[in-house]
């Protein structure tokens, strides 16, 4: 694999976060099928590399947009448990006072500004936040995350050209999990997915988006790069989503076969990689390892039941937010 | 006092509010140095240079939607859509995106952005350059909508829309970007959601938008000339509405019609005739009339476009009928 931090804390805490990822995931999942969650939900699983490869290398100040598929985002950019499953359940202690849900959990703490339920949606929006960081000579980067689904839209090739016009900080990062819904990519995107960003003049990047550590070395480069004016820049990360396009998807022979989800989850997956290294590399022992997993296993359980008996919000808060003061 | 145009009004209310608050950008189409093809914004781009006032491509929704990034992360864009029509691009940015951030983040996101575009038919710009969109945007929860009658409420709506917390959507009509008004030097703003009286009347009450407030008022010389007295009531905002003003006028005339240029049927004016239904029905001594643009898309021919719009003549006819008694809808 490829080496990025090089401190045993960093990679100790990029670990946890993506447990931290799948296990969220698991308990929203089992929320759904318990009928105890309202509405359905999209899992980030699988792809736990790529959010928290690239949150790693960001700041507080760095903004991200995220989308429908945005828990792990949101987890990977420093979000809690309990506020996140208090959105997810609707309940006035969410993140978004239950007026998001799981599609526009936002977290203006942490920079995230917000999950996006229009696929493509969010790309004017993070251009627009590096073209004021541009005006302001603010030093922040915004990474915008979205699906091969959404290199179909036409809005991300006005904002690339303008991005690439005016050298806005801004990084697109396609996470290519091979299926637009329920549709492979490739009968979806002709050509190639990077040479649509190069046609603009952006550096573009194919990466590994199993392997934490490229994607963070990746980053981390654009990064630095890109507050000193280099950017924009575009990454292609190449990932797998081991649900359906949501959680209800669960039949899906006709466009997928079960031998290749086996195939990525047994051969590929992220954090399984990832821990293997550790141990090789002598940063974790596998007990230390199965303490941390044992330790996030319980803290999102404890969320769960928090959020579980957490409070709805008042009827008085419908038309509360409406308009800003 | 002075007298300015439309479009220096709206010229000068951006120029004061971009020296007041270092925030504050213009993007759009043509902004800087072609000033728009209607020439508002001329001489801007040479006091704010062109990082502050920035001309885009032909990416309506590309721009609108980074007005709305940098909206959320702490500057105050104006957005500069050339023509009203051009609102059907952007919808997805303006009223998914812009309007909803607030709410959906339980209060956590603002988006204080402009959009300033136009309205207004009768310049012989056929179907696709002469639209009134505004009952599409006041439709959208989150969004504010302004429609000043005169250059004295271009100016005053605009730098209240631009210190705004939220998404405000200004219509100019593009016919009146000539017509000059008194205008105070010292600074002022108008608030949002308050009607402006422009003319006292007990008979019948006359509400009217935009360039539709001139409509009225010619209406109302013509109407007193009859011995019927007409109150022209401009609500300068439909989004918020000052409901009270306009019912107050109802409940002392008894009367009403209602004007905008947009298209009559699902629009401005049935939202308002039918508030007023709603709260002042036992004051009405006649129903309230809808007067908007004919449900056609605005043909180009002269001969055809200019009885599509409401009309100084067509205001006095139905004023009339409605004060003679007369069920004109009996029929």
């Amino acid at each position: 694999m490829a080496k990025a931090k090089t401190n045993t804390e960093d990679y100790l805490r990029m670990y946890a976060q993506m447990v931290r990822i799948r296990t969220f995931e698991d308990n929203a999942n089992q929320l759904y099928l318990s009928a105890k969650m309202p509405g359905l939900t999209h899992m980030y699983s699988g792809e736990e590399a790529v959010a928290v490869g690239i949150c790693e290398a960001l700041t507080d100040d760095d903004r991200i947009t995220s989308t429908h598929r945005g828990h792990g985002h949101c987890v990977a950019k420093g979000a809690e448990f309990r506020e996140m499953f208090c959105e997810l359940l609707g309940k006035e202690e969410g993140y978004c006072r239950g007026k998001g849900g799981s599609m526009h959990i936002a977290d203006q703490s942490h920079g995230n500004l917000g999950a996006n339920a229009i696929v493509g949606g969010s790309m004017g929006i993070a251009t627009g936040s590096a073209l004021r960081a541009k005006l302001q000579g603010s030093d922040d980067v915004t990474v915008c995350f979205f699906g091969d689904g959404a290199t179909a839209q036409g809005l991300w090739y006005e904002v690339m050209n303008m991005a690439a016009l005016w050298n806005l900080p801004v990084i697109y990062a396609c996470e290519n999990n091979g299926y637009s819904e329920y549709t492979r990519t490739e009968e979806i995107a002709a050509g190639s997915i990077t040479a649509r960003a190069e046609a603009f003049g952006i550096e573009a990047h194919q990466v590994d988006g199993q392997d934490v550590l490229a994607v963070n070395e990746l980053t981390q480069k654009l990064v630095t790069r890109a507050r000193k004016g280099e950017g924009p820049f575009f990454i292609e990360l190449m990932t797998y989503r081991y649900h359906g396009h949501h959680v209800g998807d669960i039949n899906r022979e006709y466009y997928r076969s079960k031998d290749e989800e086996k195939d990525w989850k047994e051969n590929r997956d992220p954090i399984v990689r990832f821990r293997s290294w550790l141990v090789a590399e002598g940063i974790a022992s596998e007990a230390e390892i199965e303490a941390m997993n044992a330790e996030i296993e319980t803290d999102a359980r404890e969320a769960v039941a928090y959020a579980e008996a957490a409070a709805y919000p008042d009827v008085s808060e419908v038309d509360m937010h409406v308009y800003a003061d | 006092m002075r007298e300015i145009t439309l479009s220096q009004a709206v010229n000068e209310a951006i120029a004061e509010e971009m020296r007041r608050d270092p925030t504050v950008f213009l993007m759009g189409e043509d902004v800087a140095e072609a000033g728009t093809p209607f020439k508002v914004l001329s001489g801007l781009v040479e006091e704010f240079g062109t990082e502050r006032v920035l001309d885009t491509p032909i990416s309506e929704p590309g721009f609108v939607g980074m007005a709305v990034g940098a909206a959320m992360t702490g500057a105050r864009p104006i957005v500069d859509l050339m023509f009203g029509d051009f609102i059907y691009l952007v919808m997805d940015q303006l009223c998914n995106q812009a309007a909803k951030q607030h709410y959906m983040s339980g209060g956590k996101l603002t988006v204080p952005m402009v959009l300033r575009t136009n309205m207004g038919a009768t310049r012989r710009s056929a179907a696709q350059h002469s639209q009134s969109l505004q009952a599409l945007v006041a439709h959208i929860p989150g969004l504010k909508v302004a429609m000043p009658s005169s250059a004295y409420e271009a100016k005053g709506l605009m730098k209240t829309a631009i210190r705004d917390n939220n998404p405000v959507v200004i219509f100019e009509d593009k016919l009146m970007y000539q017509d000059k008004a008194p205008v105070p030097e010292e600074e002022y703003l108008i608030p949002f959601g308050e009607a402006h009286i422009k003319r006292a009347g007990s008979d019948i009450t006359l509400i009217a938008t935009s360039s539709m407030v001139q409509v009225a008022e010619t209406a109302a010389e013509m109407l007193g000339r009859e011995g019927i007295g007409a109150e022209v009531i401009d609500p300068r905002t439909i989004v918020p509405l000052d409901e009270a003003a306009l019912l107050e006028s109802v409940r002392k005339t008894s009367r009403a019609i209602v004007i905008d240029e947009g298209h009559q049927s699902y629009g401005v004016t049935a939202e308002i005739a039918s508030r007023l239904n709603e709260k002042a029905f036992y004051h009405l001594d006649a129903p309230v009339l809808r007067m908007g643009a004919m449900d056609v898309p605005v043909p180009f021919s002269p001969a055809l476009e200019d009885i599509t719009v409401p009309t100084p003549e067509g205001v006095v006819e139905n004023a009339r009928k409605l004060c003679a008694g007369e069920m004109i809808h009996a029929a």
